[in-house]
């Protein structure tokens, strides 16, 4: 990896580096994860990368030694020892209290990385990307939203030779999807649901410019993997999922579905956010389920896989 | 499985094991009438002699190969030749919680009258006790290293294929030709040459004698029985046990049974570390399968039947007891005999074949204690057997490991072996490196690597027992650098390795001469041809081993000390060193910011691994290429079998916010939950040391098993372990099983009493281990699907 410290760099905002990332493309990959996201999807599996500035959050392992409590120069308690709660009103999310915590219970999430940071990080794990086909993937949040920043790493990760991959919600603007994909080799594009009423309920935006993006990505470019997730009694019924295969039909670039089955694992980063979470009442699709929607799609002769 | 191995897995599985005094009695006996009239090695082969020809034979129904050490299945021999049981052993054998070998009370009466008033002060054990300076005595007393032949006899060897081109009456002929040639005139050792020679002949018409006695009973035994077909079985055995071992095998039946009865004879003989094993199983068995197949005299099913008999018969062998600190380094009924499977030819091509597949559909359907398996991975090997291999282990009992065989080659070239024979060689044991059938690569014993940091804190006094073990290296607040503490380390490190060195050039010295092994001798190159013991440097290469444990733990305590108390100042080490001796009690916000807030080795993060490879250069060092006694030299290993619960018992609380007494990490392993940047990030840590310096690691990874459930899964993993093996690593081994699992089996044992499980270096029923070493399988990091 050639690294270029003379060239005056740009940076981004970062919430996670992932690796041995197996569901976020082919192969062994490395998924960096984007701080910031302009949707507000119910079943949001990330949390933490719903708001673009970093944040304070905490984390399992508080021994209520109070150490936090002594330091904030701007909010002084930001935490509750006896709850463990953030008392989100008040804290400023300067960071201040997460170095003395001992335990790293307390945690800043998101920090500006530079290009050269994350190649660095990227390239750990070479080695198991040549063997396995894998490579890098920016998800997030949303990586349309640092378009410029994602371009940047994505154009040197090719240069080197690594595979590249974009996971978008496809909300953003056009000329920076467009942009992207002169960098990179695989799109995992997310559709969720057709009907823009209940997009809106669901995800706090309107699907059109969504569409609008696939469209014209699809004219473009080759390698889309659609990616579905699977929200019982939200994006799981057959109109639903009926119209989405029709719009794959008529979509040459898209290689393959991904029907994602819902999971609860992010409950619990609302609780540590202290955020509410809006999907209390949805069980998981069980296997049976999810492999009686993957018929469907392989019944109008759709590429479909569960996961990935 | 078919019916008749279903049936056999079945009586296997449920036999319990129990002490059969009949070798202590026979051994007894004939010593106590013939002492002092024959010259050691020729008085060891007549005794085992007397073994064979007086031994209970056993033939059970549905068996297709023969041939028992005990009198029956799961009855284990004492040795006390070698470490005499005292009453009091017996009786915790007896009733111990684990590991528990049933002994009733002929045993009893038999040890009580003749075995223990005749050997108790002339055991091995006693007399290397005996002779062991003061400081040596201390140190193994506090824990600094075990020691392997206090219990048990050098061996750690494994079969090349020579037996399936010869046989005992071949043997008999060559060492009749090295006895021709002896020069007396000229040689001063002809004599002793002569006597070792004339031993090994000796022994080779034991296991001819002994081959018979089964040929005669399964005649007699076809004679009484009234149904045709296992009459026709029985002949059939008769007539194979009086061809081999006399005589190199004719067919696939006649090798596999040949086999067996040298491992009975090398495991009856003398009761040497890791039982004895076949080596490259499927490479052997190949030609045979091949003709069997083309004269239409064998089909896949029958060969695949005569196998799983084979397998049955390891599992029917449980390790010989052990007691005291060799039962807490190794306790497990396991006794290491390891089959490989794959690899290279010694022309350097891939030695994959059909029977490597049929030898990992075995593994999984009979889902067996024992016999362990490993693949020998090479980058020549396809990865369908990978692969193929993955998804067995996927199965969770962690079965095979997975070694890289480009790898053991280059250690083994880098220890001056012929690349001829270095291909040959393989891994037994756990994870050591040999070159099969021409190798005596002898583990002297695991030395604590934390121990002796802990002891450099304590200016060379052991906090346990407040003794001056170590030298006075200075008060640990003394120390003004990273630099300066690391140099006191090594001093250290130095005084222990050359006590314990000193203490294996003794025991070694004594094995040579008091405890030859003749029929070992016989089929490991170039005893017969140098007229030399094994046990005295009669094999063509020697190499005796220090096993290092805890690896991951001194880094991760130096990482702390580094950055804490050096490098940001935030912790005097006086204080650090203080909250230790109070087992954290009060200090738990220090305990936390050691555990999560220092550089921790298993990350990819060099600020912790560049001090592990200090640690282990340091090892390498000091050990690397130090004669031994046999004409061989020192070499390292990492691996702790189960001596990382015990290092850990013995050892207090330490700055990588462990606490007194819990376990330290094991093998080359991060320290349990310590690894927090999954999988790849492990295996780049581990990558970091120089693992063809070594004769063995281990690494131990815990996969969740969503991780791996389908084919990309699988796909994944085989990457991961293609990748690691790119960059040199010895070994990785995997359990796929979840926490929550082997939670549910402590709580219940006896729903899970099928639960095999990963340890270190072998697999183990989950409810026969120790609390503590559940609790620390449980506690490693176990890594999900992301």
């Amino acid at each position: 990896m050639i690294f270029r410290p003379e060239q005056v760099e740009q940076k981004g905002v970062i919430f996670n580096i992932q690796r041995y990332s197996v569901h976020d493309g082919p192969g062994i990959r490395t998924t960096v994860f984007m701080k910031g996201c302009p949707l507000r999807c119910s079943w949001c599996h990330n949390p933490e990368g719903l708001e673009s500035r970093p944040e304070v959050v905490i984390y399992d392992g508080c021994i209520h030694c109070g150490r936090c409590e002594l330091i904030c120069p701007k909010c002084g308690m930001p935490l509750s020892a006896e709850t463990n709660e953030l008392k989100g009103i008040i804290c400023c999310h300067c960071g201040a209290c997460v170095p003395p915590c001992p335990t790293g219970s307390r945690r800043v999430i998101g920090r500006e990385m530079t290009e050269s940071d994350i190649l660095q990080e990227i390239d750990k794990d070479r080695i198991f990307y040549e063997d396995s086909g894998g490579g890098v993937t920016f998800s997030g949040g949303e990586p349309l939203s640092q378009a410029e920043f994602v371009k940047a790493v994505l154009s040197r990760c090719r240069q080197e030779g690594i595979h590249t991959a974009v996971d978008t919600s496809g909300y953003g603007r056009q000329e920076d999807l467009l942009s992207l994909a002169e960098v990179t080799d695989l799109f995992l594009f997310d559709l969720k649901l057709m009907d823009d009423e209940k997009h809106k309920q669901y995800t706090g935006v309107s699907n059109r410019p969504i569409l609008d993006n696939l469209s014209a990505l699809a004219k473009v470019y080759r390698n889309i993997w659609l990616r579905v997730p699977i929200i019982p009694g939200i994006t799981d019924d057959a109109e639903n999922l009926d119209m989405i295969s029709e719009r794959v039909s008529e979509l040459p670039s898209v290689q393959q579905v991904c029907l994602l089955p819902y999971h609860k694992t992010a409950a619990a980063k609302f609780k540590r956010m202290g955020l509410p979470y809006p999907l209390e009442n949805i069980q998981q699709p069980n296997p049976e389920t999810m492999e009686s929607l993957r018929m469907q799609f392989v019944a109008k002769g759709l590429p479909v896989t569960i996961g990935g | 499985m078919n019916e008749r191995t279903a049936r056999l897995r079945k009586k296997s599985l449920e036999a319990v094991p129990r002490i059969s005094c009949e070798r202590a009695r026979l051994i007894t006996e004939f010593y106590s009438a013939n002492e002092g009239l024959y010259p050691v090695p020729v008085m060891r082969a007549k005794s085992f002699h007397y073994l064979c020809e007086h031994k209970t034979i056993y033939i059970g129904e549905d068996e297709l190969i023969v041939g028992q050490r005990g009198p029956a299945p799961k009855m284990v021999p004492t040795y006390p030749e070698l470490t005499c049981h005292s009453l009091e052993d017996l009786r915790i054998l007896n009733t111990r919680p684990k590991t528990r070998y049933l002994v009733d009370d002929e045993c009893l009466r038999t040890y009580e009258a003749s075995v223990i008033p005749y050997w108790s002060k002339r055991n091995m054990r006693s007399r290397i006790f005996s002779d062991m300076e003061p400081k040596w005595l201390d140190s193994y007393n506090a824990g600094i290293f075990t020691e392997f032949m206090e219990q048990r006899a050098p061996g750690h060897t494994v079969l090349d294929d020579k037996i399936y081109h010869k046989g005992m009456l071949g043997f008999k002929r060559d060492i009749d030709d090295t006895i021709e040639r002896l020069d007396f005139l000229n040689d001063p050792n002809a004599l002793a040459k002569r006597d070792q020679l004339k031993a090994m002949s000796i022994s080779c018409d034991a296991v001819i004698l002994f081959a018979q006695r089964h040929a005669d009973m399964a005649e007699q035994l076809a004679a009484q029985t009234t149904d045709p077909n296992r009459r026709a079985e029985l002949e059939k055995i008769a007539e194979v046990c009086t061809h081999v071992p006399a005589n190199a095998p004719r067919n696939f039946h006649e090798a596999l049974q040949y086999y067996w009865f040298c491992h009975l004879a090398v495991i009856t003989e003398l009761n040497g570390w890791d039982s004895f094993n076949p080596g490259h199983l499927d490479q052997h068995l190949l030609p045979f399968y091949d003709r069997g197949l083309a004269e239409g005299t064998l089909t896949k099913e029958s060969a695949r039947e005569l196998v799983e008999c084979f397998f049955i018969q390891f599992n029917n062998h449980p390790a010989p007891p052990k007691v005291g600190v060799t039962a807490a380094e190794s306790g497990t009924f396991t006794d290491f005999a390891n089959i490989n499977i794959g690899g290279l030819l010694p022309d350097g091509s891939d030695a994959v074949n059909e029977i490597s597949h049929i030898l990992l559909d075995i593994v999984e359907d009979m889902h067996l204690l024992q016999p362990s398996t490993n693949i020998q991975l090479s980058r020549k090997n396809p990865d369908s057997f990978l692969k193929h291999a993955l998804r067995v282990v996927r199965c969770g009992h962690g079965f095979p490991s997975i070694f890289n065989a480009d790898a053991v080659v280059a250690e083994q070239l880098r220890q001056g072996k012929s690349l001829e024979d270095a291909r040959a060689g393989g891994c037994s044991g756990c994870v050591e490196v040999g070159a099969f059938g021409k190798e005596a690569y002898i583990l002297t014993g695991y030395f604590n690597l934390v121990k002796v940091l802990e002891l450099t804190l304590h200016n060379g006094v052991d906090p346990m027992t407040g003794k001056q073990l170590g030298l006075q290296t200075g008060p640990a607040e003394l120390f003004g650098s990273y630099e300066q503490l690391f140099e006191a380390i090594r001093r250290q490190l130095a005084y222990f390795l050359d006590i314990k060195i000193a203490g294996n050039r003794i025991i070694e010295r004594h094995y040579a001469e008091r405890m030859p092994a003749p029929f070992l001798s016989v089929i490991i190159d170039d005893c017969i041809a140098k007229g030399l013991d094994y046990n005295a440097g009669g094999a063509r290469y020697n190499n005796t081993f220090i096993q290092f444990v805890g690896l991951g733990s001194i880094t991760d305590c130096l990482s702390a000390i580094k950055d804490l108390v050096f490098d940001s100042r935030q912790v005097r080490m006086e204080d650090l060193v203080a909250a230790m001796d109070r087992d954290f009690v009060s200090d738990e916000p220090l305990r936390q910011r050691l555990l999560n807030r220092t550089h921790k080795y298993g990350n990819d993060d060099d600020n912790a691994d560049e001090l592990m490879i200090d640690v282990f250069n340091s090892c390498f060092e000091m050990v690397d290429g130090r004669p031994d006694t046999r004409g061989g030299q020192y070499r390292i290993e990492m691996l702790p079998t189960t001596c990382h619960i015990y290092f850990g018992q013995v050892t207090g609380a330490m700055p990588d916010g462990r606490k007194a007494h819990q376990p330290v990490s094991e093998g080359i392993s991060p320290v349990q939950g310590a690894d927090r940047r999954g999988p790849t990030a492990v295996v780049k840590s581990a990558a970091k040391m120089d693992h063809i310096k070594s004769g063995g690691t281990l690494l131990n990874i815990k996969f969740a098993p969503a991780l791996v459930a389908d084919d990309r899964g699988i796909d994944n993993w085989a990457s991961l372990v293609r990748g690691y093996f790119k960059m040199d690593g010895h070994h990785v081994q995997f359990n796929v099983v979840t926490a929550e699992t082997l939670r549910k089996a402590q709580a219940n044992p006896q729903e899970h009493r099928d639960l095999i499980v990963r340890v270190a270096g072998y697999s183990d029923y989950f409810c026969d281990l120790s609390v503590e070493l559940q609790n620390e399988i449980i506690a490693r990091t176990e890594h999900a699907g992301f």
